[in-house]
């Protein structure tokens, strides 16, 4: 257990974008998404120069195109929905390779997948260069409410008990034959979960109890102070305000 | 159900973030009268257990897998306002580690999937609860029902904020056909297995089950042979309790900035006016169909011209919004929560 | 090693009933002077852990007092009781729950508003304490048992706690780890409540010696006399391991 302190999306480096504090890179991750989302979406050229912007940011991080590329995977069904637009949409009809397709289907499939992908780019390498553990710290200076951060963390704590538990079960029950196929297996991975939320509480609230017993009153004791200087946040916000000049420029172009 | 990015135009992220982030700092002050001093640990337990049972992918019906969204089952185990925490960092943390759910469309996220599922669910719960008579079955019942009926509800919601705010103009009643009609059957599966798990929670431990505590019966404690009356054992909050105007402070300037942000948005809908524009070029389209051989690009500049000068503002402004109300409702919050002020910018997550 | 005149625990009528109206307690009476080594021990289901959650409030509702250095256990002095009786619990993952040995450590002293360089002191000597210094930055989870539970007394050591209570220190312990420990333990300046049924160790660490049998103390005395005492341990369902002579070994003062 407890192997979540170093996540598997995390790539371990000493890059400047590891090195940089977890707030600044949190922040200029979300505000990177905020005018990625605010652009324009006929302005195509524009997503291509946030596209180029996030590769200089992967390659100042020494995150390798394959990893961030399998990585973007999970933005697979939205690929599946964008894809299915046009040909659902509505309104204006436009005629590719004998297809009737929906001109604002397609503009809403583009959007949609130029978005999510940015979007999706930018999480993954602020998840690939920050740990587990900084991006907790990062929530809490960014004036996350602490008991969201805590839950946060004893979820990421908790997430590799349940995950070791489940484990475990699954083992046993394909030790005895069993694999979920259908409607009928319901029953038994419902039972499952039943079971696992028990074992993985009862030892939540062993845990509890020896962090109550060395004082814990509600909120975690402040151990260490993390501090941006301000050149850490101007090279953090670099990204975005970059991103803005593009989007800027897309409104007016 | 994740929102990606883009997904949901500006505006309506934005509103719906200001909705999620009014709703979070009501549930962090519910939170601390739902559970005593063990708050943090049960609720990331409880988000740990959804995060990983949003992973149990069933089977439905053609070939696709749908999840449990586990709104119904966190607010039955922890409470409603727990709950909605519980769910809403799973979200979050999705969407930051994982990029599943846009970061832009965490509201979004969290409104449909936290905020209705979590409330559905409990109301429905609480309402038959109530009905029923007082039994473990009658738990597991109204657990199933609550479940049931909290999965169609986030898809309808869903369907009502896409209706608003979707950047595609796909017909309403598609989307809401296929949402609804696969979020009906996620939704048995989900009711089947939230009705087990909380029915097995409930016969083992049924201290765990918020919803059950009404089931718990007062004991007696014997002392040497003699019985003696046991001390009321409910644990007393160990937050203090403030005082109750900020809560009100703080919903009404949510409900303002909402109230203003909707009327703002019914002036300045962005895909309000794409879809004038392009009603319009149906018409045209049927009126001069035999003429007319490129009526792409007459529509394709109408709607530029249109989604630049409203979508762009209206982004600006919305995003604007989100940022310092979310900001101020968790500053606000949060200030009265911990006396340790350091100073930083206040940004908004 | 008579009991001072304030006795670091004074535990008196005790009696607790858990919700789903299983009784633990009937009443337990015990004291423990400053300074002392004293082993609790008793079958499974005696009621062992239930006392040593009273103790430090945890569980509380019951009957009876517990007074920790003259100070009542009850709301009003949670926190100094917290900080008094340290606690360690039989599953060292249940302890550490912060990324790295240091933060986990610093949590308690943390908790009760120590910061800076003072903390730091604080957690450099409670490792050194237990000879665990140079694995101040390493994650918990990457030690071995042995080393965690090493870890885990240092957690509480570092709350500089009036009573030191220890949970089956030596369940999975290998040889040398046990005996590391008991080294460690033997070089502590502070009261300790050892709960156990590993009997040798308790005869090895421990002059005194209490039995908790059906929730009330059965028997109170010199360890190897109660060990030594044949019919008293059957009827407490104790057991030395085989061929485990108690007059063999001379416990220490």
């Amino acid at each position: 257990m407890g192997a979540g302190h170093a996540h598997r999306l995390y790539r371990h480096g000493h890059s400047p974008v590891h090195a940089l504090p977890p707030h600044t890179k949190l922040a200029a991750a979300f505000a990177f998404v905020v005018v990625v989302v605010s652009t324009p979406r006929e302005a195509i050229w524009a997503f291509g120069l946030y596209a180029v912007l996030l590769g200089v940011v992967a390659h100042l991080a020494r995150v390798p195109a394959a990893f961030l590329l399998k990585r973007l995977l999970i933005e697979v069904p939205f690929v599946a929905f964008a894809v299915l637009m046009p040909f659902v949409a509505e309104g204006e009809q436009v005629d590719v390779l004998g297809l009737s397709l929906s001109v604002n289907g397609l503009w809403g499939a583009w959007n949609v997948l130029a978005k999510g992908t940015l979007g999706v780019a930018a999480s993954v390498l602020l998840a690939s260069t920050t740990e587990l553990r900084e991006l907790l710290l990062g929530l809490q200076r960014l004036k996350l409410p602490p008991l969201l951060v805590q839950i946060a963390s004893f979820m990421i704590r908790y997430g590799d008990v349940i995950t070791d538990e489940m484990r475990r079960m699954r083992i046993a029950r394909e030790s005895r034959g069993f694999e979920a196929r259908g409607v009928r297996h319901w029953g038994v991975l419902a039972k499952s979960a039943g079971a696992l939320f028990i074992r993985s509480y009862e030892r939540g609230e062993r845990v509890h109890l020896a962090m109550v017993s060395r004082g814990y009153a509600g909120s975690m004791p402040v151990i260490d102070e993390v501090t941006a200087s301000r050149a850490q946040w101007s090279y953090a916000l670099a990204l975005p305000v970059a991103a803005l000049v593009v989007c800027l420029l897309g409104w007016t172009l | 159900m994740h929102v990606p990015d883009g997904f949901i135009n500006a505006p309506i992220s934005a509103a719906t973030g200001v909705v999620a982030a009014g709703a979070v700092a009501v549930s962090l002050r519910g939170a601390r009268r739902e559970l005593d001093e063990r708050t943090a640990p049960l609720a990331g337990l409880v988000a740990a257990f959804i995060f990983a049972v949003q992973m149990l992918n069933f089977p439905v019906a053609a070939g696709t897998s749908g999840h449990l969204l586990g709104g119904a089952l966190a607010a039955i185990l922890v409470g409603p306002f727990t709950g909605v925490l519980c769910v809403s960092v799973v979200l979050l943390m999705q969407g930051i580690l994982f990029a599943d759910g846009g970061l832009t469309a965490l509201g979004v996220n969290i409104t449909d999937m936290a905020i209705v599922t979590t409330v559905v669910g409990y109301a429905v719960f609480r309402g038959l609860v109530k009905v029923l008579p007082r039994s473990r079955r009658s738990i597991t019942v109204a657990s199933f029902a609550a479940a049931l009926l909290s999965v169609p509800a986030a898809a309808v919601a869903f369907t009502l904020i896409y209706a608003i705010g979707g950047t595609t103009d796909i017909a309403i009643g598609k989307v809401a056909t296929a949402m609804i009609g696969v979020h009906v059957l996620i939704g048995i599966g989900e009711a089947v297995i939230t009705a087990l798990t909380v029915g097995a929670v409930v016969a083992v431990r049924p201290d765990l089950v918020y919803g059950a505590r009404g089931l718990q019966q007062r004991l007696k404690l014997r002392v040497n042979g003699e019985l003696v009356d046991a001390p009321d054992a409910t644990p007393v909050p160990a937050a203090a309790r403030t005082s109750r105007r900020k809560l009100w402070i703080t919903g009404l300037v949510t409900s303002l900035v909402l109230a203003g942000f909707v009327s703002f948005y019914a002036s300045a809908n962005p895909d309000g006016l794409e879809k004038v524009a392009h009603d319009k070029g149906i018409d045209k389209k049927e009126e001069k169909h035999a003429s007319s051989d490129s009526p792409l690009a007459d529509y394709g500049v109408k709607d530029i011209a249109n989604a630049r000068l409203s979508g762009g503002l209206a982004g600006v402004i919305g995003v604007g919004v989100t940022v310092v109300a979310g900001s101020g409702v968790f500053w606000a919050v949060r200030r009265r929560r911990s006396t340790d002020t350091s100073p930083t910018a206040v940004e908004n997550v | 090693m008579d009991p001072v005149s304030t006795p670091s625990l004074e535990v008196s009528g005790l009696a607790f009933a858990y919700p789903d109206g299983h009784q633990a307690l009937f009443g337990v009476d015990f004291s423990i002077g400053r300074g002392e080594r004293v082993a609790l021990l008793g079958p499974n289901g005696a009621g062992k852990t239930t006392l040593v959650l009273h103790l430090n409030g945890i569980l509380t509702g019951g009957a009876g007092t517990v007074q920790v250095a003259g100070l009542p256990v009850g709301k009003r002095h949670m926190a100094e009781i917290r900080r008094r009786v340290g606690i360690v619990f039989q599953d060292p993952d249940d302890q550490l729950f912060m990324p790295t040995v240091r933060e986990d450590v610093a949590f308690g002293p943390a908790a009760a508003g120590l910061k800076g360089p003072e903390l730091e002191e604080r957690v450099d000597r409670a490792l050194a304490q237990v000879g665990m210094g140079q694995f101040k930055d390493r994650p918990p989870h990457h030690l071995s048992f042995g080393q965690r539970r090493r870890v885990a007394v240092a957690t509480v050591l570092a709350m500089e706690p009036e009573i030191l209570v220890l949970d089956e220190p030596s369940s999975n312990l290998d040889p040398a780890s046990r005996r590391e420990l008991a080294d460690i333990l033997r070089s502590l300046d502070v009261t300790v409540l050892m709960v156990t049924h590993d009997l040798p160790y308790a005869l090895e660490l421990c002059p005194r010696a209490l039995i908790l049998s059906e929730g009330v103390i059965a028997a109170d005395g010199k360890t190897g006399e109660l060990l030594s005492d044949q019919e008293l341990m059957r009827a407490h369902r104790l057991e030395l391991p085989f061929g485990f002579d108690p007059r063999s070994v001379t416990p220490d003062a």
